[in-house]
């Protein structure tokens, strides 16, 4: 089970709620999931159309917990109000922290995300802090009082994977038990995989799933993978090495002697 | 007065937050508020008053990644 502040989850596969086709097909990918988080965000709301009336409602209706995010957020300030908006139109606590540093990236702006994530700890907010794999941001954003980390794959939708690998793996080395996120950046199951294997508690996946031809089914197979890979890391991998071991005894080949 | 709405100026004829909202057809719905920046509670909005130029946010949930 993982453990992240107050809520105590089976599953390995947090996911977005942005740009699926349709309504229903999110509903459906939020099952095929089988997700117990969703994230969510806050927009503006015309009078007239009340659009996030009926996606709050949807929301609701599958039985989920929601996290929001400041996404969009370029500074302190706007994140804090955000986080503050957020805590009372969806009830909870828990903030998904972003503060972007840099447009074509969306890099967070870490001195900025330090900042944000103090003020909000202090003010008793559950932070989880979209940050980089950078050792020293990290140990900031703990001091701050963030109990989880989401360090980024890679930028935001472009399914790139792992992008730094020997960052990351440092990360998880340095903080063995604090429970890490991978959060975007991901493009298909196996980089879900790969990050459950390297000893990540979860992953949070948004466009990967929703812009796939077929949501619903990818969603399912992230689902697989993460509990593939939380199984293999569990299991004990064995380490790579440079040369050949065989596999079959070599002791009484024939013509050998 | 005139008032700065999620970026539209509008004309209300009210001088408090929750009052403006009602008029500008927000009644009942599940938004957030902010003034100027500043978060205001859904309980302090009746006894948030507003001034000409006022820059109000009003915002609902949202998809999100």
């Amino acid at each position: 089970m993982l453990q992240l502040y107050q809520m105590t989850l089976r599953s390995r596969l947090l996911l977005g709620t942005a740009r699926y086709p349709s309504p229903a097909v999110l509903a459906d990918a939020v099952r095929a999931a089988r997700a117990e988080i969703v994230t969510v965000s806050l927009r503006r709301e015309s009078a007239g159309e009340r659009a996030g009336q009926a996606f709050w409602s949807l929301v609701r209706e599958l039985g989920v917990r929601v996290l929001p995010n400041t996404a969009g957020c370029h500074t302190v300030k706007e994140a804090v109000t955000t986080a503050h908006m957020a805590r009372e139109v969806f009830g909870t606590s828990c903030v998904k922290l972003e503060v972007i540093g840099e447009d074509d990236t969306l890099q967070p702006d870490v001195f900025g995300l330090v900042e944000a994530a103090r003020t909000l700890c202090a003010e008793g907010f559950e932070v989880f802090p979209y940050t980089t794999e950078d050792l020293v941001v990290a140990e900031r954003l703990l001091a701050a009082g963030c109990r989880v980390l989401m360090p980024w794959g890679a930028p935001i939708g472009s399914g790139r994977g792992l992008n730094n690998l020997f960052g990351l793996t440092a990360l998880r080395a340095h903080f063995p038990d604090v429970p890490l996120i991978i959060d975007a950046g991901l493009g298909v199951p196996s980089h879900a995989a790969r990050a459950l294997e390297l000893g990540f508690d979860a992953v949070l996946i948004n466009t990967a799933v929703a812009q796939a031809r077929d949501p619903v089914q990818m969603a399912g197979a992230f689902a697989q993978a993460v509990e593939a890979g939380l199984a293999a890391r569990q299991a004990g991998p064995i380490e790579p090495r440079d040369l050949a071991s065989p596999s079959t005894p070599l002791i009484g080949t024939a013509f050998r002697g | 007065m005139r008032i700065l709405v999620n970026g539209a100026w509008r004309e209300t004829g009210r001088n408090e937050l929750a009052g403006a909202l009602e008029e500008l057809g927000y009644g009942g719905a599940v938004v957030s508020t902010a003034v100027n920046g500043e978060f205001i509670a859904a309980a302090q909005r009746a006894r948030t008053e507003l001034a000409e130029g006022d820059r109000i946010e009003v915002v609902a949930p949202m998809q999100g990644g």
